[in-house]
């Protein structure tokens, strides 16, 4: 009865109590699946504008979403999370203590959905740098969350910006990542930004670095 | 010098693999290669916090739509948001989205015969309050056949999407209801590692369900805390 090997009938043994009856501990992730769209497409107006229309400094951030076969993933989500030109968060939870990101209405935070040739389009600024510990410095970079059908967890990469070759020499997370594959975070320049192809599976070399936190 | 707090790569023993075969869209939608395990800095601790001004009255309730009200089980789901240290976790934002009682999505993608209640979006968003509760009305959603494995049926579950208050602290869930007949052959819920995968099982709520009114379940969502074990520089620095 039990055969969780065989994919064409999958059967596992049932436990099923309830989450009251089993050891506290941290929710596991689950996929968006197919119908996110419903769920997270209307939260707010304008999700995919990290900053306002007419804000000094505003370019176009695009990405294209790429499966294992090649494929466009175009049901693909991306939110993206990340600093002012001055290196602030819009955020409370900043440890230096609350300042003002500029320019006014700016949010830190973007999320857009894929088109369906899995391109998918953030309005922002550039970020600056950013301290970290041990007076390193992180180069400009944007987090970058990606979700789709079909992905049992948020996969987390970065983008960093293609003239800032000295700060990456230095910057500690790409450091960790194998030197070979630092260029496949660099996005490229376009003339309204940036664009950074995202591979999630490839057997050829061109597999995006993906980070665990 | 910055300091930076510790908490650190917290919570995966929760987490299922990114590539689990009987889920079949995993197959080419999951790195090949390894994650590569990064410290938490500014970019990671910093996150969004919402407030009041961001919902809207009747965000919470999903019962009502287009001048009337929606069929099937009237329920009352509610819970507290914490972290793994049992700390609640305020003002973060929930959004909630779902099936209609007939097991059917208001999607353009999702086709299978079953009717559309034009009384039902299945959308639903609220914030936690000081102590971290948070709570919604909606209706009990169906279980519906998707076209993994032959006969293949998602129990009935609710989709969780909250902030909590850092970059890693972003999660995606799905809530389940006890006693689903269709566990045992759900790749989606059985992806999660066994000791996990009933914590993501709501609780029927007796004390919380309303005479005459709805039936109650009990929900809490653990997200990674900031008290975990540091991170420990390979390099010794």
């Amino acid at each position: 009865m039990i055969d969780t090997q065989n994919p064409d009938a999958p059967r596992y043994p049932v436990l099923a109590k309830s989450q009251d009856q089993v050891p506290f501990g941290v929710t596991p992730s689950q996929t968006v699946g197919p119908y996110v769209h419903i769920g997270l497409f209307p939260t707010w107006e304008n999700s995919g504008d990290a900053v306002p229309e007419d804000a000094p400094g505003r370019i176009d951030v695009s990405f294209n979403v790429i499966d294992g076969a090649g494929q466009p993933i175009g049901d693909a989500m991306i939110e993206t999370w990340q600093a002012d030109a001055a290196g602030r968060f819009n955020s409370p939870t900043d440890p230096r203590g609350a300042a003002e990101a500029t320019p006014a209405g700016f949010r830190s935070l973007a999320r857009v959905f894929a088109d369906e040739s899995g391109t998918i389009v953030v309005h922002t600024v550039k970020p600056g740098a950013l301290p970290a510990e041990d007076g390193a410095v992180e180069a400009p970079h944007i987090n970058v969350g990606l979700f789709a059908r079909g992905m049992l967890e948020r996969l987390y990469t970065r983008l960093y910006f293609p003239e800032d070759t000295d700060a990456h020499a230095s910057d500690p997370v790409l450091s960790a990542v194998p030197e070979a594959d630092r260029p496949k975070l660099i996005a490229e320049k376009t003339d309204r930004g940036y664009h950074l192809t995202i591979h999630v599976q490839n057997t050829e070399g061109r597999e995006t670095p993906f980070f665990a936190l | 010098m910055l300091h930076l707090p510790a908490h650190h790569h917290a919570g995966h023993e929760a987490n299922a693999p990114l590539l689990f075969p009987e889920y079949k869209t995993t197959r080419l939608r999951s790195p090949k290669n390894d994650l590569i395990l990064v410290p938490q800095r500014l970019g990671e601790i910093t996150g969004p916090v919402f407030g009041d001004a961001d919902i809207a009255k009747g965000e919470n309730d999903m019962t009502h739509a287009n001048g009337g009200e929606a069929q099937g089980q009237r329920i009352i789901v509610h819970g507290r948001v914490l972290d793994s240290a049992g700390k609640p976790i305020p003002d973060t934002l929930i959004e909630v989205w779902q099936a209609n009682a007939g097991g059917r999505y208001r999607h353009k993608m999702d086709s299978w015969p079953a009717p559309l209640d034009p009384h039902f979006n299945g959308v639903a968003r609220c914030l936690t309050d000081k102590q971290g509760h948070y709570e919604f009305t909606t209706i009990k959603p169906g279980a519906y056949p998707w076209g993994n494995h032959h006969n293949a049926w998602r129990p009935a579950h609710i989709h969780f999407s909250l902030f909590g208050q850092a970059f890693t602290q972003r999660l995606v869930t799905q809530m389940y209801f006890p006693d689903d007949p269709f566990f045992f052959q759900d790749p989606i819920y059985n992806s999660v590692p066994e000791a996990a995968r009933e914590r993501m099982i709501s609780t029927f709520d007796y004390d919380h369900t309303r005479d005459n009114w709805a039936v109650g379940f009990k929900f809490d969502i653990v997200l990674r805390g900031q008290d975990a074990t540091p991170f420990e520089d390979p390099e010794g620095h």
